[in-house]
């Protein structure tokens, strides 16, 4: 029977030698992932179990990230409560300020996910290792619970979209664009229950760091996971990182699709998401003057180096407009230390922006450029929904790092070929 | 199981942010979190849902985060059922887990109203409007999934053996 990507590695996990859409099936996992806010309503469910092992504390990582460092009593509540869980059960992967990062930048840097892994993680952004050729979704607490004990998640096997990329980005034109134009043509339940299967030519011109940043945002059109086919520099990213010896999975020639997109990456143009949905998609060169108070260049969609790398080429020799406050987060410890490394938090600092700790803060409204009413900002994050990034009527408008960076120095939605 | 209360009505894509703002997220108070239950969207909700409410939604219901909290939130402030059109991934699963009753059925959830009295048998699959006599029919649960519900969630599985 002629599978998927994403069939093909469920069915390796459930010992099955096919399985298909609509089938519920028992599937190993290889990874259980939870972070600050998820982790102690998994930590409550577990202790009901009444277990003193997890199945493996290599495959079990937590991440103190969201409200990390420590925002208020209540998350270093939180926060200690995971530390102490992770001590008692001798987790490996537990990451605390200092060593840790957002999540989904800091488990693909670390090794700790390669190609056909399946991996679970109470974060709805644990899609993004699809870039990688994984098989990975977002899960709830009780499932990260369950999952934690046994070794083991059900799933119902999705059925697919396919993604055929041809061509090659233009200039300013990012991964982040690519997504976005997609989300706005399915909408934001147009792959519900779904996978998104990438592939095609134009696959191979995208980096590594776009690919993540389009599989992170799978979740933001409704699918179950993004996956991207292996290739050579699939299996370099992950080399580098050190990761176990990846298991490449290739769809079938024959596999069966709901629905085939011919995406021309040629023709995607610098893209923004308005509020309060990540559909409402508009091109930069068509919208008016939209003022901004803030811009904000991190987290785990855009929080790579090599966001970082694009957002200080248009910022540096510039200043960042008066009234617009600029905050780059730079999404892991290693990235922070490679950005200072090349200069970039130099050329950040000089054009007047700020730059934090790594953490997931303002991109669901915890912590670190919290909005008040009546203002917006462009981001670099993945949400735009109402309150997001702080007062309920605050507005988000999504964008890549290059178009936040711009805005950033207009003081308006901008894209880099404006500031010529 | 069956249900009988009176009707809360939202439109299309209610995301997780709105059902329980992230602001909130640092606690697992299962109370604390039910007083900001749907905060963002309807800020008298709190003050007029009653114990057995039944709340009705449109398309992409509990889109967005994967947080847990937000079916906590919803099934801790009285609400004993949801009925949309249809649910995001994570939030249907996640209500699964922690028995939050839902129901998917698109026809029932666009025709009912706001104050409207339901009297459902999800056993039968059937949704009464006891308020305008309307009947619809519903798709009962794949038979894995009702072991999970009928077990009392997924951790109460577990411990039975019902799933290994």
């Amino acid at each position: 029977m002629a599978m998927t990507m994403t069939q093909k590695i469920l069915a390796a996990h459930a010992g099955l030698d096919s399985v298909s859409a609509g089938q519920l099936i028992l599937a190993n996992v290889d990874m259980v992932l939870g972070n600050d806010i998820t982790s102690p309503v998994a930590i409550r469910e577990y202790k009901k179990l009444g277990r003193d092992s997890v199945f493996d504390k290599e495959k079990v990582a937590m991440v103190m990230d969201h409200f990390a460092p420590n925002k208020d009593i209540k998350a270093a509540e939180q926060c200690k409560m995971c530390r102490n869980f992770c001590g008692d059960m001798d987790i490996t992967n537990f990451y605390d300020v200092g060593q840790m990062g957002v999540e989904h930048a800091l488990l693909p840097e670390r090794g700790l996910v390669v190609s056909g892994d399946v991996v679970i993680g109470a974060d709805s952004h644990t899609c993004t290792y699809g870039a990688l050729g994984a098989f990975s979704t977002g899960v709830g607490s009780t499932d990260m619970a369950c999952g934690m004990a046994t070794g083991k998640a059900w799933f119902k096997v999705p059925s697919a979209l396919k993604f055929e990329l041809k061509g090659k980005l233009n200039k300013d034109v990012y991964g982040k664009d690519v997504i976005l134009h997609i989300i706005g043509m399915i909408g934001v339940d147009g792959a519900l229950y779904k996978s998104m299967e990438f592939c095609g030519e134009g696959l191979h011109t995208l980096s590594v760091s776009d690919r993540l940043c389009m599989a992170n945002m799978a979740i933001e059109a409704g699918a179950k996971n993004g996956i991207f086919e292996v290739d050579d520099q699939t299996l370099s990213f992950i080399r580098e990182a050190g990761g176990k010896e990846p298991t490449v999975y290739a769809a079938d020639a024959d596999a069966e699709y709901e629905q085939t997109y011919v995406i021309d990456l040629s023709e995607i143009k610098p893209t923004v998401a308005f509020p309060h949905l990540p559909e409402n998609t508009h091109t930069v060169d068509e919208i008016d003057d939209i003022a901004i108070d803030q811009v904000v260049i991190g987290s785990c969609t855009n929080g790579r180096l090599e966001d970082l790398v694009i957002a200080a080429a248009v910022l540096k020799g510039r200043q960042v407009k008066k009234g617009v406050r600029t905050i780059v987060i730079p999404a892991t410890q290693k990235i922070y230390m490679q950005a200072m490394e090349m200069g970039l938090l130099k050329t950040f600092i000089e054009a007047g922006a700020t730059v934090s700790t790594p953490t997931c803060g303002p991109c669901l409204g915890g912590h670190m450029g919290i909005l008040a009413e009546g203002e917006r900002a462009v981001a670099t994050t993945n949400r735009n929904f109402v309150g997001r990034m702080g007062h309920p009527k605050s507005e988000v408008y999504l964008a890549s790092p290059a178009v936040a960076a711009a805005s950033a120095i207009t003081g308006k939605i901008s894209q880099p070929s404006d500031l010529d | 199981m069956k249900f009988q209360g009176d009707v809360i009505k939202y439109g299309d894509n209610v995301d997780t942010d709105v059902i329980i703002p992230a602001r909130y997220l640092n606690t697992i108070d299962k109370k604390e979190l039910a007083s900001h239950c749907m905060e963002d969207l309807d800020q008298t909700f709190v003050s007029r849902v009653k114990q057995g409410d039944i709340m009705v939604a449109g398309f992409n219901f509990g889109c967005g985060s994967s947080r847990e909290h937000a079916p906590i939130a919803i099934k801790e402030s009285g609400i004993a059922l949801v009925i949309a059109k249809s649910f995001a991934r994570i939030f249907y699963r996640n209500s699964i887990n922690i028995g939050l009753p839902i129901i998917e059925c698109p026809e029932a959830a666009e025709a009912i109203a706001e104050g409207n009295r339901l009297d459902v048998d999800m056993d039968q699959g059937i949704i009464r409007n006891v308020t305008t006599g309307a009947e619809y029919k519903t798709e009962p649960f794949p038979e894995f999934v009702q072991k999970i519900i009928t077990s009392g969630g997924l951790i109460e599985s577990i411990k039975k053996g019902t799933i290994q």
